[in-house]
């Protein structure tokens, strides 16, 4: 028994509702009670569909447990395939439907349904998860599909290269991409794009999109591109061994993954592909421009599905010169690579899906940015720093309505945007804390990131090279920057350097330290005209100065010598 | 007012009984609303990982920092070994109140899965609470979709909390359901102005401040989904004014003299305190009314709210009812409300979900009210929908919120004037 507040993951039979939602032409039968179809809106609400997921359900309640439950299974089966007629029919139970083991896949398999394929999902509802779910789903309905074209025992694999012989070009099929996964409806046409203008074909996509008839195509590809490993992995590395058919496991999000997804994919398949320029994305350049010089070290928090976190960790570290200072995952299936990716960061990867304990790591890490799912959203807000969402779980507002894919080229500028935005506006802040000053001021103000200031908690300390990046990135009109520029930088000198040096010896927001310290006004007005960013860091630092000094009153003159000290 | 209901109209209506597939919540959604009634209980669900992600889902946005409401997830090993199941859940409430130790009163919340493995959940709470004598109070009902519809999870929340009642004869009147506070602040101050002697609700703020109960206890129900409850309460002695629902103007009216009535109050003095909010709550109608008059309605089974909605869209708005839909019919409780109802109105209780669409195809009408898993499939078929589950959450009791409640409904109708893209 395991307590559980929110959860990142559904149970697996919503994983299974994925696919079948993803696809055309399935229907899916799911003995389940009075409740369950709750799951519904979870397509029609979050994702804005506009049709109701392809699932019929038995409702069961207690009065029908007294009677024959497999009955109304059976009754539901045959009134969802007069109905819908659908192409393949996926039957499971949701986790109170186990317990009473009507063996709806059975019952299924042993009705006339009119030669419908009837695949019968096996989702352990009390060891396992909706990814799984989804995972599993996929390659249970992929294997029931191409059961009769399986290859005899020791067949020769197909060359991923015969499309020479064959006269035709390369084909590929893009794996995993469904409903309720981050971007997958862009990113399927950013990668179509991309493999097209080297000249290759993209055969199947599924299960986005796809009917029953075009994973029975499956094997006509060269090889499999698993763009999504929580759903396509276990179906990819099926097909692999079934089917003698070559995987490409490198996810093309990023400039320096989108290379080596090319490169991969160019010699598994044979195909020449012309050196790409950095100009084919706007990252790079944007990255290197002195506007972007603020982004220097800033200290990110990552937490995601495996997919998104590893790409994210990538990025953050190598094409944005952030600084990584927590990676972690809720997908347990790929803890291993989420671990080897920490490590190489120097971290130690974060697995869990408590949301609490991601919170409280975050918290512990103090990120200027945090780069995660829904829940870290409402954490980061709690804590005051700004937050970009870059994987499921997802809210309504994270199924936009622009193309905005994270994969490809065109992903790496919507990324460099999405995780940008949210620190120009940390540097608005900034100017305001300027303004503080003029009249028009109003104390506590701030631009977008919520109602109010955070109570005496900083939003982050300054990094390294934030007075210098401050700036290179203060807004045009010279005139206006040239007085703005002085003051501001000799305060952020001062702040940072008591911020950074002893920012581990201090809880990132634990209460101001207790003690008998008094601000005297002269010390209060000094703190004050250090930016809000940085001042609740400030604070506590020199509050830890002054107790271990046994200092009864913190003056401007204690703020000072906390700065010498701190800055040794 | 609309004149009186004739006894053509009386004549009680047919009701067709469907069976099938019911789009709708289990009782643990009540939580949501609940959770945040009694600011010192916690909501323990005992069951799987689907329960807990229904109430993340329902509740909509996940904003809480530490919710008062989580799920125990039965693993394989609780399955497989009862005696160990126990073990597991005392533990984890023990960890669990040592977190929060602000918490009062904890409901074990029994759901589908536990009450098919027949977990006891009632023991589970006697050996808690015993064990945490004078700390806590541990008490326990079923919110399982086996057992429970949507709204029904409150019902059976307040009986759970019953036998803690304790019993006096004292004179009062006792609101039972949960209302928005402010509003529950406006009908406290209406009964003291006509004179009703002391009231007091159910479910309180605090969870450990339960009103008495017994013979002197008049009991209004300010929600029509507490049947249970209600029985349970005229069981302990109270009497049950009978009586429509506090939704709109008329309703809240009847609702508020049926209350005064039972105390025997001057209905001058009542009606002293009653007619400017008819005069005023009839002004705030007005624009809706407007809007809505003449528009056909469709209400497909959801909050078990949908016959007192029906009957002030209906009578106060001028909206044609083309089929009023519940989860199901408890004509007791229903009997004021389906007098009230225009004669000939269509009644559905139960659900098949594909059946009724089927009606709300061939029907078109102008607004239908459903769940949320249906609404955008409706709306992308050209259907103006409006979903109820809000409703639950928000102030709509009380002739002063007659407006607003009209609002609701017309909104999404006047949206669809407003939007061109021409």
């Amino acid at each position: 028994m395991e307590l559980t507040l929110w959860t990142y993951e559904g149970p697996p039979h919503v994983g299974a509702m994925r696919i079948a939602s993803s696809m055309e032409g399935v229907h899916y039968v799911l003995h389940a009670p009075q409740g369950d179809t709750y799951a519904d809106l979870l397509f029609t609400m979050i994702e804005r569909r506009n049709r109701r997921p392809p699932v019929t359900y038995t409702t069961f309640q207690a009065r029908d447990l007294g009677g024959d439950t497999a009955e109304l299974v059976k009754r539901t089966i045959k009134a969802a395939v007069d109905r819908f007629q659908p192409e393949a029919l996926l039957v499971g139970e949701s986790c109170t439907a186990e317990l009473i083991q009507d063996q709806p896949g059975s019952l299924a398999h042993g009705m006339d349904l009119g030669g419908v394929p009837v695949v019968s999902l096996e989702l352990p509802a009390y060891s396992k998860k909706e990814n799984w779910g989804a995972a599993e789903s996929f390659y249970q309905l992929v294997r029931g599909l191409l059961k009769d074209q399986l290859p005899p025992p020791g067949f020769a694999k197909p060359s991923p290269q015969r499309w020479r012989q064959e006269g035709r070009r390369p084909r590929v099929n893009l794996l995993g991409p469904s409903l309720l996964g981050f971007r997958c409806r862009d990113d399927v046409l950013e990668i179509s794009k991309l493999l097209a203008s080297h000249g290759i074909d993209v055969s199947v996509v599924a299960p986005l999109g796809a009917r029953p008839a075009d994973l029975m195509r499956l094997p006509d590809a060269d090889a499999n591109v698993c763009l999504y490993a929580e759903v396509a992995g276990t179906v990819c590395s099926w097909l692999e061994r079934s089917f003698g058919m070559a995987t490409v496991k490198t996810v093309p999000i990023g400039i320096g993954a989108t290379r080596d997804f090319l490169t991969e994919i160019s010699e598994l398949l044979g195909v020449e592909i012309a050196a790409t320029s950095e100009a084919e994305s706007r990252l790079p350049w944007y990255s290197r421009s002195v506007d972007s010089t603020y982004l220097t070290g800033k200290r990110v928090f990552i937490f995601a599905d495996a997919t998104h976190a590893l790409a994210a960790a990538r990025i953050a570290s190598q094409e944005l010169g952030f600084e990584v200072v927590g990676l972690g995952t809720y997908s347990r299936e790929q803890a291993r690579e989420v671990r080897a990716a920490a490590k190489q960061l120097g971290l130690e990867a974060l697995i869990s899906d408590d949301y609490l304990a991601v919170e409280k790591a975050m918290a512990e890490a103090a990120p200027e940015l945090v780069l995660g799912t829904q829940m870290e959203r409402h954490s980061a807000k709690r804590l005051g720093v700004p937050c970009a969402v870059i994987s499921s779980p997802l809210h309504v507002q994270d199924v936009p309505a622009r193309y905005s894919p994270q994969m490809g080229w065109e992903g790496a500028n919507v990324i460099f945007d999405s995780w940008v935005h949210p620190l120009m506006m940390g540097l608005e802040e900034h100017l305001i804390g300027m303004f503080r000053h003029d009249f028009e001021f109003v104390d506590g103000h701030r631009s977008h990131l919520g109602d109010g200031a955070p109570a005496a908690v900083p939003v982050a300390d300054a990094g390294p090279g934030a007075a210098a990046a401050q700036v290179g990135t203060l807004p045009s009109g010279p005139g206006a920057t040239a007085t703005l520029v002085a003051e501001p930088l000799a305060e952020s000198l001062l702040a940072e350097q008591l911020a950074t040096t002893a920012a581990e010896s201090i809880q990132a927001d634990g209460p101001a330290v207790a003690g008998a310290s008094v601000w005297t006004p002269d010390g209060e007005a000094e703190l004050h005209k250090i930016p809000f960013f940085v001042r609740g860091k400030v604070r506590r630092n020199t509050e830890a100065f002054a107790a271990e000094r046994g200092l009864a009153r913190i003056d401007a003159e204690t703020l000072y010598d906390a700065k010498a000290h701190f800055s040794r | 007012m609309v004149a009186p209901p004739t006894s053509a109209d009386l004549a009680l209506p047919e009701v067709l009984k469907q069976s099938g597939q019911r789009e709708v919540f289990c009782g643990l959604t009540s939580i949501v609303w609940l959770h945040r009634r009694m600011p010192d209980a916690f909501f323990l669900v005992v069951g799987s990982r689907t329960c807990a992600h229904l109430i993340q889902s329902a509740a909509g946005v996940m904003i809480f920092a530490e919710p008062r409401f989580g799920t125990a997830i039965l693993g394989e090993r609780d399955l497989a070994g009862l005696a160990d199941a126990n073990e597991e859940l005392d533990r984890l409430v023990r960890e669990l109140l040592e977190r929060r130790p602000e918490i009062r009163t904890l409901f074990l919340v029994g759901s589908c899965p536990s009450e098919v493995i027949k977990l006891d959940l009632q023991r589970a709470a006697e050996r808690l609470s015993a064990q945490l004598a004078g700390r806590v109070r541990v008490l326990n009902y079923s919110g399982s979709g086996i057992e429970t519809t949507f709204t029904q999870g409150e019902d059976h929340a307040l009986m759970a909390m019953l036998p803690l009642m304790p019993s006096s004869d004292e004179d009062q009147l006792l609101i039972v359901g949960t209302l928005a506070d402010a509003v529950e602040d406006r009908f406290r101050l209406l009964f003291e102005r006509m004179g009703v002697p002391r009231v007091r609700s159910l479910p309180p703020r605090r969870s450990t401040e339960l009103p008495p109960v017994g013979a002197g206890t008049r009991l209004l129900l300010a929600q029509p989904f507490l049947s249970g409850t209600a029985r349970a309460l005229v069981h302990r002695g109270a009497r049950l004014i009978e009586s429509p629902y506090p939704f709109g103007v008329e309703g809240s009216r009847l609702w508020m003299e049926a209350a005064a009535a039972a105390f025997g109050l001057a209905p001058a003095a009542v009606a002293a305190v009653l007619d400017p909010l008819e005069i005023r709550g009839r002004r705030a109608l007005e624009p809706h009314r407007r809007e809505l008059e003449g528009r056909r309605l469709f209400l497909l089974p959801d909050s078990q709210m949908e016959i007192p909605l029906a009957r002030f869209l209906a009578r106060e708005c001028g909206m044609e009812l083309v089929e009023v839909g519940t989860p199901y019919l408890d004509r007791q409780l229903m009997a004021a409300e389906m007098a009230l109802l225009p004669g000939g109105t269509r009644l559905s209780e139960g659900q098949d979900v594909e059946k009724q669409l089927e009606r709300v195809r061939a029907e078109r009408p102008d607004l239908v009210v459903c769940g949320l898993g249906l609404a955008n499939p409706l709306e992308a078929e050209g259907i103006a929908t409006k979903w109820l589950i809000e409703l639950v959450f928000s102030p709509i009791h009380g002739c002063d919120q007659a407006g607003e409640l009209a609002e609701l409904f017309a909104r999404p109708l006047h949206r669809r004037q407003r939007l061109s893209f021409v």
